[in-house]
């Protein structure tokens, strides 16, 4: 992964800008040390590492609007960090960056259930905010499978996803405003308890931009109440374009389900093997899950049932009780973890038409014995976002670049399928030079003019999102 | 100038000379501050492009007219999950809304509180810039965060960023049917908290909305005709436990026109005067409408469960004062010389005033797409 050369003069002003940041921080909260430094070398995407300058928790926006007050004024470069799961490279440093984490910004703020929202600080995770309105009947309806772990920080720096992102949307579309502090350490409130903007839609922009056009500090998040119930159905199919069929079947008569996950079988067979779900050896399982009251869970998995058996499956579970329902969904949630027993893995996230479904699960299969690497395909078939595992041996020299270049190539299928690199995971280094596959120089420009207004010097979360090559006269200027 | 293809009109922007005022159907051509400029139809860009139901996305170029993909996607059993409003009664304009006009202004009806805004649905945009080149961002995928969302940003800015040549949607199921609860004679207050409780329940309800001119409360729920029989019973039960009302409940025909009717403001359409849209919290609704009728405002509708405020003023009054909180107030329907006076929006603090202009400024150096709509 080629990043740019650190800047010698930062590196060599490490005790002066060091200094400056405990001066304006309370004990403990600036780690310069390069045995401590060493936790922030790398997030989730494990395969690159770069240890930063130093790293600070700041416990307030003031303390954040301090830090980069500082950073602007010396030229520093900042890299944003939530809790570091990001799978992209989103949060990995530079040697001469500075790492802000808002990990010690963890507090709820406000929760209003009359007008449904909570306020929190950032560094929160994602699972604590359902956690903090669930005994009053509440929940925060973007839930990545890292729930427990990321924050929502680093889900607004990703626009992340979930399960049950069909019927409920992205973190986007339960975003209601934010506290931003820019590169400069000016303080900027976006949207709030209220629907919408006033004039153009920065809170929308600001969602999903990496952490490169400011440091989000506080959130206000929509919460809605708690359905009344949800169960599965699980469908097994002997083709992967059945099931492709059945999915289209069921959107297009109009039930929506919360979820529609879509596993194949390489993926079951090594989930089955993990966790013992009682998944069946089939070619393709569809979890479909509803929700609503006890009457009309029945009547729409009573529609969604006639509506496989005209695809005639080779299976078909309906939970009919908590029990069976946990362990119908057991599997699809061990899917990563599965993965990871069996051998090394790198997971993809690319988005495709639902209907180009059956065509890119067989060029997958092509790529896959083309270079000889085992692929299996989980992934949310109601809104087409794949998640290919690529398996692979990190110990056999040079499996890794054949990893990356299979990833790089299925990524490209994605897009010519009328699809995208990433349906949830990011940017971050791992596609930023992928990016020119889906954008023409004139699509990352407008792109960049928005980074040129919010950070003019480039510094916030350097080398990610755009390819070196495209936003070098930016950065240099 | 009504250029035919994408290309006609990125070369229409390059070589233009002076400001351009953007038109789509022209039929809210009165929303935003007044511009002055060549006019450019984008009328000539009609069609839909794509329709996958399967996929529930639908792409079409800028100038088709709305009519044309509500009629293709009822055609599936589908919809625009936002609901958008017909404004040509209220604004009393002719013409063919379009989609990208739709999208320029970001317009959002009563379903918005549930499903969210043209912005929420909205997946991909083409649009040529004020230098005339042509940018593609997001695209036909529902789940897409490759880059910076550009789709947000271009939805809602009024022609001020880009001409939208290309637009695409994700799409919903129609719902089978529908039902209403409907309560007389509640003040504001308790209007806004019955619709509070409809929407802390589990309930679903879709529309919530509240006229107080002769007092009606109005809320709707929509799916399958089975589990709505008894998700309205579940509703009407909660309501008379929790707020001591009682709701009749109307058939769906009653209830789909008198849905309508609130979404294109029925109610204010032909009536003199101002139109105001004032956004806030829920909860702050019933003080601010308080406050707005001490300043002059006549009748006044709550939308979005209270969060949508919607008021007629005498011509030239400036209700933006009693806001006096947090959200925005919009004059929808004035003279140009009112517009012009008082600001069609809402203006904006210095920090993200001086974005703006920024933004402007990248997307459109010369300042010729629809200058000064927005400020
Ligand atoms: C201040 C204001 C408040 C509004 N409030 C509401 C509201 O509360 N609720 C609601 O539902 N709707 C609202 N609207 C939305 C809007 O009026 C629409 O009704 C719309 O769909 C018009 O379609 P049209 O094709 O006739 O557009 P036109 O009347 O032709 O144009 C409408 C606006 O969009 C621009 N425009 C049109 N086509 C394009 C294009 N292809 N690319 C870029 N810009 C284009 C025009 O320059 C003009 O500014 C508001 C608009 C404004 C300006
Ligand atoms: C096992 C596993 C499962 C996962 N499942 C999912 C899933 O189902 N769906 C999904 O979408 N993702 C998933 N992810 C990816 C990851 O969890 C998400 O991207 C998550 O949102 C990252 O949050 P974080 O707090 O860890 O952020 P980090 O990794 O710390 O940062 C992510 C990005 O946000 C930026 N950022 C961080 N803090 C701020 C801030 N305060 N202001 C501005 N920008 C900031 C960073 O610079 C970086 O670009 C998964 C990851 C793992 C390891």
């Amino acid at each position: 992964m080629e990043m740019p050369t650190p800047d010698a003069s930062i590196l060599a002003r490490k005790p002066q800008i060091v200094a400056r940041l405990e001066a304006v921080l309370p004990p403990g909260a600036v780690i310069s040390d390069p045995m401590e430094t060493r936790a922030y070398e790398c997030d989730g995407l494990t395969a690159y590492r770069c240890q930063p300058l130093a790293a600070v928790l700041p416990a307030s926006t003031e303390e954040v609007a301090a830090v980069l007050r500082i950073c602007h004024e010396e030229r520093v470069p900042v890299v944003p960090r939530g809790s570091g799961t990001s799978l992209a490279g989103g949060a990995m440093p530079t040697a001469d960056s500075v790492i802000l984490g808002v990990a010690r910004l963890n507090a709820v703020l406000e929760t209003s259930y009359d007008d449904r929202y909570i306020r929190v600080q950032t560094g929160r995770t994602n699972l604590s905010v359902t956690g903090a309105v669930e005994a009053d009947g509440f929940f925060y309806a973007p839930d990545p499978s890292s729930q427990l772990a990321c924050a929502i920080a680093g889900n607004i720096g990703m626009n992340s996803g979930g399960a049950h992102c069909l019927k409920y949307g992205v973190t986007t579309n339960n975003l209601l405003g934010v506290t931003m502090v820019m590169m400069d350490g000016e303080v900027v409130e976006l949207g709030g308890a209220h629907l919408d903007a006033a004039g153009y839609d920065l809170l929308g922009v600001v969602c999903g931009s990496e952490g490169q056009l400011g440091v989000v500090t506080e959130a206000t998040l929509r919460i809605l109440p708690r359905p009344e119930g949800a169960r599965p159905i699980m469908l097994g199919f002997d083709s992967n374009e059945v099931a492709g069929a059945c999915v289209a079947d069921i959107i297009r008569a109009g039930v929506l389900p919360v979820a529609i996950e879509f596993m194949d079988r390489p993926c079951i067979r090594a989930c089955e093997a993990f966790v013992h779900a009682g998944y069946p050896d089939v070619e393709a399982l569809l979890i479909v899950e509803v929700e609503g009251s006890e009457e009309e869970i029945a009547s729409q998995l009573a529609r969604i049932r006639t509506i496989a058996e005209r695809h005639s499956p080779s299976e078909l579970r309906e939970s009919e009780s908590a029990e069976q329902s946990a362990l119908i969904w057991k599997g699809r949630k061990a899917a990563f973890g599965a993965m990871g027993q069996i051998n090394d893995y790198m997971c993809l996230d690319g988005t495709i038409p639902v209907s180009a479904l059956p065509m890119v699960l067989r060029r997958i299969e092509e790529l896959s014995a083309q270079y000889g690497l085992e692929v299996a395909n989980v992934f949310h078939a109601g809104d087409g976002n794949m998640h290919p595992l690529i398996l692979f041996n990190a110990n056999v020299p040079g499996e890794l670049e054949k990893c990356e270049a299979l990833g790089a190539d299925i990524l490209c299928l994605c897009v010519e399928a009328g699809g995208c690199l990433t349906g949830e995971h990011g940017v971050g280094v791992e596609k930023r030079d992928l990016m020119s596959v889906q954008f023409s120089p004139v699509d990352l420009s407008a792109q960049m003019d928005v980074k040129d207004v919010f950070d003019p010097g480039w510094l916030l979360n350097p080398a990610k999102v755009f390819p070196l090559a495209a936003s070098e006269a930016r950065r240099a200027s | 100038m009504r250029p035919g293809t994408e290309q006609e009109l990125a070369e229409a922007v390059r070589d233009a000379r002076g400001p351009l005022c953007i038109s789509g159907g022209g039929t809210r051509q009165g929303l935003g501050n007044p511009v002055t400029g060549e006019l450019l139809s984008v009328a000539g860009l009609s069609g839909i492009t794509l329709y996958d139901p399967g996929a529930l996305t639908l792409v079409a170029q800028a100038g088709t007219p709305l009519a044309e993909v509500e009629a293709a996607l009822a055609a599936e059993g589908q919809m625009l999950p936002f609901e958008p409003m017909d404004h040509r009664a209220v604004l009393g304009t002719s013409g063919t809304p379009t989609a990208g006009g739709m999208v320029a202004c970001n317009v959002s009806g009563p379903r918005r509180i549930q499903a969210g805004a043209c912005r929420d649905s909205l997946i991909g945009i083409r649009f040529v810039n004020g230098g005339g080149e042509v940018v593609r961002n997001g695209g036909r995928v529902m789940k897409n965060v490759t880059g910076y969302d550009l789709v947000k940003l271009l939805a809602g800015s009024h022609g001020t960023l880009g001409v939208l040549t290309e637009v695409a949607f994700k799409v919903l199921p129609r719902p089978e049917t529908c039902l209403a609860l409907r309560i007389d004679g509640l003040d504001d207050a308790g209007a806004v908290a019955a619709m509070t409780v409809a929407l802390g329940s589990p309930c679903e309800a879709n529309g919530l909305v509240h006229l107080s001119g002769p007092a009606e409360t109005w809320m709707r729920l929509e799916g399958f005709a089975d589990a709505l029989k008894v998700r309205a019973g579940k509703l009407a039960a909660l309501l008379s436990a929790r707020c001591g009302v009682s709701a009749e409940i109307i058939e769906a025909e009653p209830a789909r026109a008198a849905f309508e009717g609130f979404r294109d403001l029925a109610w204010a359409a032909g009536q003199p005067g101002d139109l105001w849209r004032v956004s806030v919290a829920p909860s702050a609704g019933p003080a601010l409408a308080a406050r707005l009728r001490a300043a002059g405002a006549g009748e006044i509708v709550f939308d979005w469960g209270g969060g949508l405020v919607w008021a007629l003023a005498p011509e030239g009054t400036d209700l933006r004062p009693a806001l006096a909180g947090p959200g925005h107030a919009t004059l929808v329907r004035a003279g140009p010389e009112t517009r012009r006076a008082l600001g069609a929006f809402q203006p904006e603090a210095p920090a993200i005033a001086a974005i703006s202009q920024a933004l402007r400024a990248r997307f459109d150096p010369r300042g010729i797409l629809n200058p000064g709509r927005m400020g």
